[in-house]
């Protein structure tokens, strides 16, 4: 075949099915895209809030916004610029570089990236649609109860919020398992963990991050909505909740969160550094160090937004000095950056413009942030615009800028054409300029008093002029980000064409073409060092052509090279799903749970369950060797063998992953349970259990043999056996389903109180959760038997019951765990 | 030289801003009237001039390095030198930073809290949506909005909320402190002036947050027992209103 015919067999396989069917694209190019324009757009409605706030605040006793509306403005604008904007974006800019930096052709599970997009969109329009309405969330992005309960929010504005949130937040725990297993398994051969490009780094402990810190998030935006919409009393200190419960696992999200944001940013500073410096970033391994410290700190601070709720002394200086350690690995990266410019030869264009801008105003951030970790000086300044000041210091100096620099750095790479130096360099100085002027006279606003989240202020208070100036400031800002977006429309018509490696960097993305071809790479090489194009710049040209690994196209499949996660070592390949509808079925089931249960239509929700749960299994049924997914071909590579026939692959990762962060949820739900047991005012615990002793030990006697004859049809799967596969499997998944029917029975035989008794609450939901894992288990077990009949599954296809096994192992985890915590320990304890 | 000079002038202009309009005000943490807050202003003013000094230098040596060609230095000699700049700058200075902060920080934090004292007053504040109510325990006396102390005394303020979370805070005494339904939190403040200062809700509780304040008048001793005597509601009158 020659290169070009190649080269369109590639297209073929890999490209975007034209007109509608673009809605059903995966390719991760495409996906990345989505996200970050859908972020975009999100960015500038929630900075046209911000004006109309400004506008209101610019003087005191002003009423061009009534205290109604403010409410409303300050939650969406928090809640858009967080959860629309911030971490989207980054997540599409992360899903859009990563398997191009890494060498891949694309993510490893690309319909996971579209049911990702889908979610976030779906549910990005329902939060907007309450602000049309007139009914968006008013209690403040962080929704502390009892404000936003049911009681003083009795409308749907907190609805929106919890339910809205918890759908966009499925597309950020689907970047955090997918990027992570990317990472770690479908990288370039060769490209051992430090020869990894320093961006993938930050990524990975981003999305690890994601996957631990999202979960108390979604768990705290479930109780409550259940304390709303069904009156359990997971809040309510009358029943035996502690509104401050929500505190704690909403920050227990917060912080880490904080740093989620910044890792990607400081990840697309660490990379255009040491391009316009024409050098190695000095001290990788000093970065890769503090990426991890920073990673493993923020889990240990978020206490430090709740100094002023009154815990113990002792408890406010550790969380102190925690947040203060954090200033530690922040300051090696600036130290590691400053050295690569002070040691290389730096160039000065609109790139580093924004870098030299997120230098300055995310260090003023940072130190203002060391002061508010002092207990003391908080006291004072904690939920005054000191605060409003710090926190955007930090988010727009720390995560807006770097993107910018980011955008600009990658504009050739996106559109093939150059940006204005002319125009870039009025919109960065308009929007610097801006934003100190708004953002640095909130530092005096708050010293003077100035709470936050007041919607109007009496005149003489020493705050007049500073607010004129803050707004003042904000529109100059405004005008600089609208020149910013101004340059980039325009430069897609008039900019400049980019030559291929225009700023002569020595990361992979650039030999994707730009703007990049749909699978990224004709061909894969080894690669051996950690800067492939500066160390063999032929690869821009060969690696476009079929002249190394992986150039088979005559199968028709999409595939990855899969390596070892340590040495990068080649040992499977990786065959992904083309084009696809099911995300977006799936996602609209979703939507349809998510609306239905905001105009609190129950029946329609359970419909749009049943319909999400039918999309999302017909979905999982196109895998291994059904003859959508990779049956079998004579162009298969008898050396490398395909994922779906070892006993190994992304899906188990996968898998892993994913029982991680329900594992983060399950340990919050515990945390949770501890939490009210131990702090709760009026906690009380009945003295026997509300549940059936005997049935519950049915249940997991039944579920532990389940799960050790699991493991040994598993073990002789693997030897090669699979005599009476097909019948062990289905009598599993029956032995399952008979599991799960005494659970539920046991759930609705227990005397349980739900709406007064937060005690029971919780009992409650821990069996659901039990439920819920037993019988997806029972059901996936059951599938897995017909596709043994279907020659799907088997001795030459042991793949996908090697995947459900971590599942099972964790469904008997939590169940002895839970009998353990929930039964026996207060038996054992006494109330 | 455009960077440089944007980000002194920045500095220059905030620190007129601040000469300007004083730090004084009715809400000000600079202007302080009590032991708490007096002692958060001196580390406000310490952390501050630290920071100036460190970001100022920051500042210009990344503007330095940014405009001067460093050669081609090789990776080791390199990698030597950033690690001497990594244990100085990036683990010395913040530990040495840190280090000096809590030395400060954690006895001011400790002597802010409500210890033991025979002499300290104690006063009830229930914060409601959107109103302080304010009793003195053993007199009966019950205020909206509007508190009695004296003045070089201790007070206790035992904060509880009868709905949502508020926050009690007279910035020129001290520090904030929530009030929380379920719950009672202890706050410490005393006035070293004879003066009238003004307190504010500072967590968000609803459409009416902005104007949840209330007014503090520090009186001589004298006058607080004169007062107390004055207003004192009789003993039976009181059992009553407890029911």
């Amino acid at each position: 075949m020659t290169n070009a015919e190649f080269q369109r067999r590639m297209a073929q396989v890999w490209d975007n099915l034209p007109g509608w069917g673009q809605l059903a694209a995966v390719n991760h190019t495409s996906i990345g895209r989505r996200f970050m324009v859908t972020g975009a757009i999100f960015f500038l409605i929630g900075g046209v809030m911000a004006m109309l706030m400004r506008t209101q605040l610019a003087l005191p006793n002003q009423d061009i916004v009534p205290a109604d509306v403010y409410s409303q403005l300050f939650t969406m604008h928090g809640t858009i610029m967080m959860f629309l904007f911030a971490i989207p974006i980054l997540e599409g800019l992360a899903i859009y570089m990563i398997p191009k930096l890494i060498g891949a052709r694309d993510l490893v599970f690309p319909r996971i990236s579209s049911l990702g997009y889908y979610c976030y969109l779906f549910g990005g329009i329902i939060i907007m649609s309450s602000l049309f309405f007139g009914i968006a969330p008013d209690s403040g992005w962080f929704m502390y109860t009892p404000l936003s309960s049911a009681e003083f929010s009795p409308g749907p504005g907190s609805d929106f919020w919890l339910l809205g949130i918890t759908f966009v937040e499925i597309s950020a725990m689907a970047a955090g398992v997918e990027l992570t297993v990317s990472i770690l398994r479908s990288r370039a051969p060769g490209m051992t963990l430090s020869k990894m490009p320093i961006f993938c780094w930050y990524i990975l402990a981003m999305a690890l991050m994601i996957v631990f810190g999202f979960p108390p998030l979604i768990l705290a935006s479930i109780l409550l909505e259940l304390e709303r919409a069904a009156g359990m009393p997971f809040f309510e200190v009358a029943s035996g909740g502690d509104p401050i419960l929500w505190q704690h696992l909403f920050w227990l999200f917060g912080h880490p969160e904080v740093y989620i944001i910044f890792l990607p940013a400081a990840a697309v500073i660490s990379t255009i550094i040491p391009v316009f410096s024409k050098r190695p970033i000095i001290g990788y391994k000093w970065i890769v160090l503090s990426i991890i410290l920073t990673a493993f700190i923020s889990f240990g601070i978020w206490v430090h937004h709740m100094f002023t709720i009154g815990i113990p002394p002792l408890a406010q200086a550790f969380f102190s000095i925690a947040s203060m350690l954090v200033a530690i690995p922040t300051a090696i990266q600036i130290f590691a950056w400053l050295a690569t410019l002070w040691m290389g030869r730096p160039s000065f264009n609109l790139p580093m413009l924004w870098v030299f801008g997120f230098l300055i105003v995310f260090v003023c951030g940072g130190l203002t942030g060391v002061m508010l970790a002092l207990v003391p000086f908080n006291w004072q300044v904690h939920d005054t615009h000191f605060v409003v000041a710090h926190l955007h210091y930090v988010l727009i100096g720390g995560m807006v800028y770097p993107l910018i620099a980011g955008i600009y750095y990658w504009l050739p790479h996106f559109s093939g054409r150059m940006p204005s130096l002319r125009l870039g360099r009025w919109g960065f100085w308009l929007t610097f300029i801006g934003m100190n002027a708004t953002f640095f006279m909130m530092h005096l606003t708050g010293l003077l008093g100035m709470p936050r989240r007041v919607f109007t202020y009496e005149a003489g208070l020493g705050w007049d002029g500073l607010n004129l100036l803050s707004s003042v400031g904000g529109f100059i800002m405004t005008l600089g980000i609208g020149l910013v977006l101004l340059d980039i429309i325009l430069h897609f018509k008039f900019g400049k064409k980019a030559e291929k490696n225009p700023w002569q960097a020595d990361t992979l993305e650039w030999a994707t073409g730009t703007p990049p071809v749909s699978y990224n790479f004709a061909s894969i090489p080894n690669i051996e060092s950690r800067h492939p194009l500066w160390d063999n710049p032929s690869l821009l040209e060969s690696m476009s052509k079929n002249e190394h690994g992986l150039a088979e196209i005559r199968h028709g499949r999409r595939e990855l090279l899969g390596t070892e996660v340590m040495s990068g070592k080649l040992t499977s390949i990786f065959h992904i799903p083309t084009h696809s509808w099911w995300p977006l079925f799936s996602a609209l089931g979703l939507a349809l749970v998510c609306v239905s249960l905001l105009v609190r239509v129950y029946p329609l929700a359970i419909v749009g369950c049943v319909l999400a749960a039918i999309f999302l299994l017909r979905w999982s049924w196109e895998n291994g060797a059904h003859p959508s997914m990779a049956p079998p071909t004579k162009y298969d590579d008898p050396k490398i063998p395909l994922h779906s026939r070892t006993h190994d692959g992304p899906g188990l990762w996968g898998m892993v992953i994913t029982l991680l962060a329900d594992g983060a949820l399950y340990l919050s739900l515990l945390f949770g349970w501890l939490y009210l047991w131990l702090v709760a005012p009026e906690w009380s615990m009945p003295s026997v259990s509300p549940l059936s002793i005997p049935l519950l030990f049915t249940a997991g006697l039944l579920l532990t043999i389940l799960v050790v004859f699991y493991h040994m049809q598993i073990r002789y799967l693997k030897a090669g056996n699979d005599r009476g596969l097909e019948r062990n499997l289905g009598l599993l998944g029956l032995m399952g389903v008979v599991h799960t029917a005494v659970l539920i029975t046991l759930t609705t035989m227990a005397p349980l109180e739900l709406q007064s008794s937060a005690h029971d609450a919780v009992i409650f939901v821990m069996l659901i959760y039990l439920i819920f894992h037993s019988g997806l288990g029972s059901v996936l077990t059951l599938m897995q038997a017909l596709r043994v009949r279907l020659g799907y599954v088997g001795k030459t296809y042991p793949y996908e019951p090697i995947v459900l096994r971590p599942w099972w192992t964790y469904t008997l985890g939590i169940f002895w765990c839970s009998v353990a915590t929930f039964v026996a320990l207060p038996m054992l304890w006494g109330s | 030289m455009r960077l440089y000079d944007s980000s002194l002038a920045k500095i220059l202009c905030a620190a007129s801003i601040l000469l300007l309009t004083g730090c004084s005000g009715p809400f000000s943490t600079l202007d302080p009237a009590g032991p708490s807050a007096h002692m958060v202003k001196l580390l406000w003013w310490g952390m501050f001039w630290f920071s100036l000094v460190v970001s100022v230098v920051l500042f210009v040596w990344w503007w330095h390095a940014m405009h001067r060609d460093g050669g081609d230095v090789e990776q080791d000699k390199a990698q030597k030198a950033l690690n001497k700049w990594v244990w100085y700058g990036g683990i010395g200075l913040p530990t040495f930073a840190i280090t000096l902060l809590l030395i400060f920080g954690i006895p001011y934090g400790h002597r802010m809290l409500p210890h033991a004292d025979p002499n300290a007053v104690r006063i009830e504040v229930t914060a409601h949506q959107w109103f302080w109510r304010v009793t003195y325990p053993d007199t009966g006396i019950e205020l909206i909005d509007d508190i009695v102390i004296p003045v070089d005394t201790p007070i206790d303020f035992h904060l509880s909320s009868e709905d949502v979370i508020h926050s009690f805070w007279v910035p020129r005494l001290g520090g904030k402190l929530d009030a929380i339904p379920g719950r009672t939190t202890v706050l410490r403040l005393q006035a070293d002036e004879i003066d009238t200062y003004r307190g504010q809700c500072a967590e968000y509780c609803g459409s009416a947050h902005a104007f949840m304040q209330f007014e503090l008048r520090a009186v001589s001793q004298d006058d607080f027992e004169q007062w107390l005597s004055d207003n004192a509601v009789p003993a039976s009158t009181t059992e009553v209103s407890d029911d």
